[in-house]
């Protein structure tokens, strides 16, 4: 008896001190900041109180520039520790999930394929800030008092224009172009069910040919030989003609963003372009957590999202557009990624609604 | 600790208890950290699933078996999982004779190498696999783009580690004279293989094929990535029902199906490798390598298939991340230097990170995997005691049969009250990478000690050494080695570990598997070229650690 417990004790003593120090000598990059205790009155009510300690959950693409994120901490007397989780879906379900015990006090990330879900199951707390110049056209008309739209990105057929000027074919322009003959085999998307991209090109395709008609519309796009990857990283970088696959198609599902991209060294001409005809704009909001006891300083956050600095910086960062349009873009990005003027849209309710029922017919009829 | 106290006093009623009470004692501490982040998870989801709001509610159970879909799922997940386990033990029987019994120069590198798919990311495998069978790849001709073979290949390149280096370790420790004085007498190689070889190693290859079922089965990137999403098996579907739809009773029944195959397995595999105890086997000096001859052809030929099979893609990866628009060049290295956009670290800080949590991770698991090796190595004479500690083994094989996606997502629901509220904690990372390795070190260090004979530890005993002492003379001195190779073992496991982590809350600090899969989702030569620098790095540092462990001489490593 007496020797297993002296082993079992001597290893259990071990593990804790080994995990526990190689832990703490490898902890977080996060600096702490000091409160700022001379803030105005106003901004005290959006300001940290406690321990000081903000936690913002969001998803895996997010990334802001450290002397941002130092500034706000230095302004609301917050210190940031930011956890990610997964893209905007998995993101909100951990949210739902943990409706009742939040893990974070608030998020950025949710999109307007998910909002509708979030709001509607009622772990957002109501917080409207002034918004910026041009923020406004993104809001949400049901939610809106809850998730503040942040960023957005058109998701846009891209075409490689140097394989259709080497082949002599005429590029398509529009969604029903994608299903003619002389685009037979030419066309890589991600799939609905595994991407968010690949969901943001079926609603797309439900936008443009209503809830009737994208079925038949998928018929004929997988009878063209639209082929289906499971993540946009392979459609792009494995199929794309112009990806660094090298591949075979010179039609991808991708962003109105990634024309600048494929800027040769030494040139100033992208090799690809956007189809502004095809695209669905994904939305990004932020909102406080309802039931957290930092509602001051997550509404100093959400604040913090839409000023100048943070929004300018969304290009360079998350490969975004900002909602204010005071703001200027880079660029390469005001040349040669324009934006839909006018993107195929679904209501964000009906999104949530249907949403299960259309990948599963989606599903069907790809498979 | 109520429950512990009643346990022992169960089964004090034994005959000769003692080893029983010390292996359960032992394990303890392990038994709590698998009841705390797999079972209680585990449990957590499934509660979900089935009491929604308060009240037992299985309506769903009928619902999901009897839909079209599950059948098919279901269908696909076992026919692809046999038949890639037939293939992987078709091609890893002969590369274990020809890596383990061949006198076959370069030999320790090539058992490095066979083991690096084991420990690669699936993310970055599943787009390497990719660029070479898409249409435009260098084996485009083949056709096999989004089917089922592709998959079959992929499940394949990973596990055919683990029949290589479970079957080699049970040839390694054969008495070859029984073969020796079979030939000698006359009998024909083939027939020495059926009458001989194969009934000893019978328990090997059962163990493996079990095992390799159980990573096929469960497998989840490389269906999704190379089946072109035509293909679900219940792993990707308990995956979809989760994230994507919110569906929690589909999953749950799902993943009690999961379950249920999961135990059937590997009570199965118990009984087949409890049979094959008592075969005789020598110590472990390393056996007379057989000099090349004409007849070993066939086995070099699918050795040089499996090599083949293993660089293909790796070979792909190491060419674009030496080009860039184009070009050739060093660039991609260069930039793993520089703060990755939309990722805010660079490469050679990422590796930091995925360096530090490995580290972690593998000491935790080599803690408590030693203390399971030394609680089912105990021999207890009753058969309770034995079924019992049996039952404790396969316990800790169960992570690796159950979805990660329930457990990341239990995690959540469980773990979300102090002083237990781990949820967006750092050491949540290496905690459920520790869980991945467990089984692994188990299988590391569990045969090693099982050679030591007990009547040394007696003999000192006789002697008057206490039990500190007994143990440190006696069974430390034969456990240095395997415990530094389970280290390093642990260590590659973790630094390629994705999947279990992926559906953590993590904090903003990413690894290097996280910088891969981040970069490689960005358009841009500079983004995708250093993404395969960065996946190119972490092979090297995997084989690296992999090639010193091989230094240490412990066939157990990699076995099952």
């Amino acid at each position: 008896m007496t020797r297993t417990t002296t082993s079992v004790l001597t290893a259990a003593v071990a593990a804790a001190a080994l995990t526990g120090c190689s832990l703490g000598s490898g902890g977080s990059s996060q600096e702490t900041s000091e409160g700022s205790s001379s803030a105005s009155a106003s901004a005290a009510e959006k300001s940290c109180t406690g321990d000081g300690e903000l936690t913002l959950i969001t998803h895996e693409s997010f990334s802001l520039p450290e002397e941002l994120v130092a500034d706000f901490e230095k302004s609301s007397g917050c210190t940031l520790k930011t956890v990610t989780s997964g893209d905007a879906g998995l993101l909100t379900n951990k949210l739902v999930l943990t409706k009742d015990s939040p893990v974070a006090d608030v998020v950025f990330g949710i999109d307007n394929t998910f909002a509708s879900r979030a709001v509607g199951e009622g772990v957002l707390a109501a917080y409207e800030p002034e918004l910026p110049e041009g923020a406004q056209e993104h809001a949400l008309a049901e939610g809106g008092d809850r998730l503040t739209p942040v960023d957005f990105g058109d998701v846009c057929v891209n075409i490689d224009d140097a394989w259709f000027e080497r082949e002599g074919v005429t590029p398509p322009t529009t969604l029903d172009d994608l299903t003619k003959s002389e685009y037979q085999d030419l066309f890589v998307t991600p799939g609905a069910s595994s991407s968010s991209p690949g969901l943001a090109f079926l609603l797309a395709t439900i936008g443009a040919k209503g809830e009737d008609g994208w079925e038949e519309y998928w018929r004929e796009l997988v009878d063209n030989g639209a082929k289906i990857t499971s993540g946009w990283s392979d459609a792009y970088g494995v199929d794309f003609s112009a990806g660094e696959g090298e591949g075979d198609r010179p039609i991808v599902l991708s962003y109105a963003s990634s024309p600048p991209f494929t800027i040769p060294e030494g040139k100033d001409e992208p090799t690809t372009s956007a189809l502004l005809d095809t695209c669905f704009r994904q939305v990004e909001y932020a909102g406080v957590i309802e039931g957290t006891d930092q509602a001051g300083g997550a509404q100093a956050f959400v604040d913090f999202m839409l000023s100048d600095e943070v929004q300018a910086a969304f290009p360079e960062t998350m490969y975004m557009y900002p909602v204010s349009s005071s703001v200027e873009l880079p660029e390469a990005w005001a040349k040669h990624a324009k934006t839909a003027d006018d993107p195929h849209q679904v209501d964000p309710q009906t999104i949530d609604e249907k949403r299960e029922s259309w990948i599963r017919t989606w599903t069907d009829i790809t498979s | 600790m109520d429950g512990h106290h009643q346990l022992i006093g169960h089964v004090r009623r034994g005959p000769r208890p003692g080893p029983t009470v010390a292996a359960l004692l032992l394990a303890v501490v392990p038994l709590a950290f698998l009841g705390v982040f797999f079972l209680l998870p585990l449990g957590g989801m499934l509660t979900r699933g089935f009491v929604p709001d308060g009240q037992l509610d299985l309506g769903a159970v009928g619902d999901v078996l009897g839909r079209s879909r599950t059948a098919r799922v279901v269908g696909f997940t076992l026919g692809i999982s046999t038949l890639a386990t037939a293939v992987t033990l078709a091609l890893g029987l002969p590369t274990a004779f020809a890596l383990h019994r061949l006198a076959i120069p370069g030999a320790d590198a090539l058992r490095a190498l066979v083991i690096m798919p084991f420990v690669m990311p699936a993310v970055v495998v599943g787009v390497l696999w990719r660029g070479l069978l898409a249409s435009s790849g260098p084996l485009g001709w083949l056709g096999l783009d989004g089917s089922w073979v592709a998959i079959l290949l992929a499940m394949v390149f990973f596990n055919v580690a683990v029949v290589v280096r479970t079957v080699g370790a049970a040839w390694d420790g054969l008495d070859p004279r029984t073969a020796e004085a079979a030939a000698a007498l006359g009998a024909p190689p083939l027939h020495v293989l059926r009458t001989v070889l194969l009934p000893a190693l019978r328990p090997a290859i059962l163990s493996a094929a079990s095992v390799v079922f159980l990573f096929c089965s469960t497998a989840f990137g490389v269906v999704l990535t190379l089946g072109g999403l035509r293909y679900a098996t219940i792993e990707t579907e308990i995956y979809f029902l989760t994230t994507s739809l919110l569906d929690l009773q589909g999953a749950a029944v799902l993943s009690v199906l999961q379950l249920v195959a999961v135990v059937a397995l590997l009570w199965v595999t118990e009984r087949a490798r409890r049979a094959g105890r008592g075969v005789r086997r020598r110590g472990r000096r390393e056996s007379r390598r057989l000099p090349l001859r004409r007849h070993h052809l066939p086995a070099l030929a699918v050795l040089g298939a499996v090599i083949a099979l293993i660089l293909a893609p790796l070979l792909g990866g190491l060419a674009r991340s030496l080009r860039r628009g184009g070009e050739w060049t060093l660039a991609n290295y260069a930039d793993l230097a520089l703060a990755q956009p939309g990722v805010g670290v660079s490469g050679w800080q990422a590796l930091g990170t995925s360096w530090r949590i490995a580290v972690d991770a593998a000491l935790l698991s080599v803690v408590l995997g030693l203390l399971v090796s030394l609680a089912v190595t105990r021999r207890p004479r009753s058969r309770t005691g034995r079924s019992l500690l049996a039952g404790l083994d396969a316990a800790f094989m169960l992570p690796l049969g159950v979805s990660a996606v329930t457990i990341g997502f239990g995690f959540l629901i469980t773990l979300d009250r102090p002083p237990l509220d781990l949820r967006s904690s750092p050491v949540l990372i290496p905690i459920a990478q520790a869980m991945v390795a467990l089984p692994l070190v188990v299988r590391t260090i569990a045969p090693v000690l099982r050679h030591v004979d007990p009547r040394q530890g007696e003999a000192a005993a006789t002697l008057g050494a206490g039990p500190l002492r007994r143990w440190v003379t006696v069974e430390l001195p034969v456990l240095w080695r395997p415990l530094l190779a389970a280290v390093g073992f642990a260590l590659a496991v973790s630094l390629g570990e994705f999947g279990a982590t992926s559906f953590l809350i993590r904090p903003d600090d990413p690894t290097m598997p996280v910088l891969v899969y981040r970069l490689i989702g960005r358009p841009g030569a500079a983004e995708q070229g250093t993404a395969m620098a960065a996946a190119v790095v972490l092979a090297a540092v995997t084989v690296a650690v992999m090639a010193l462990v091989e230094r240490l001489r412990i066939s157990s490593v990699g076995a099952f």
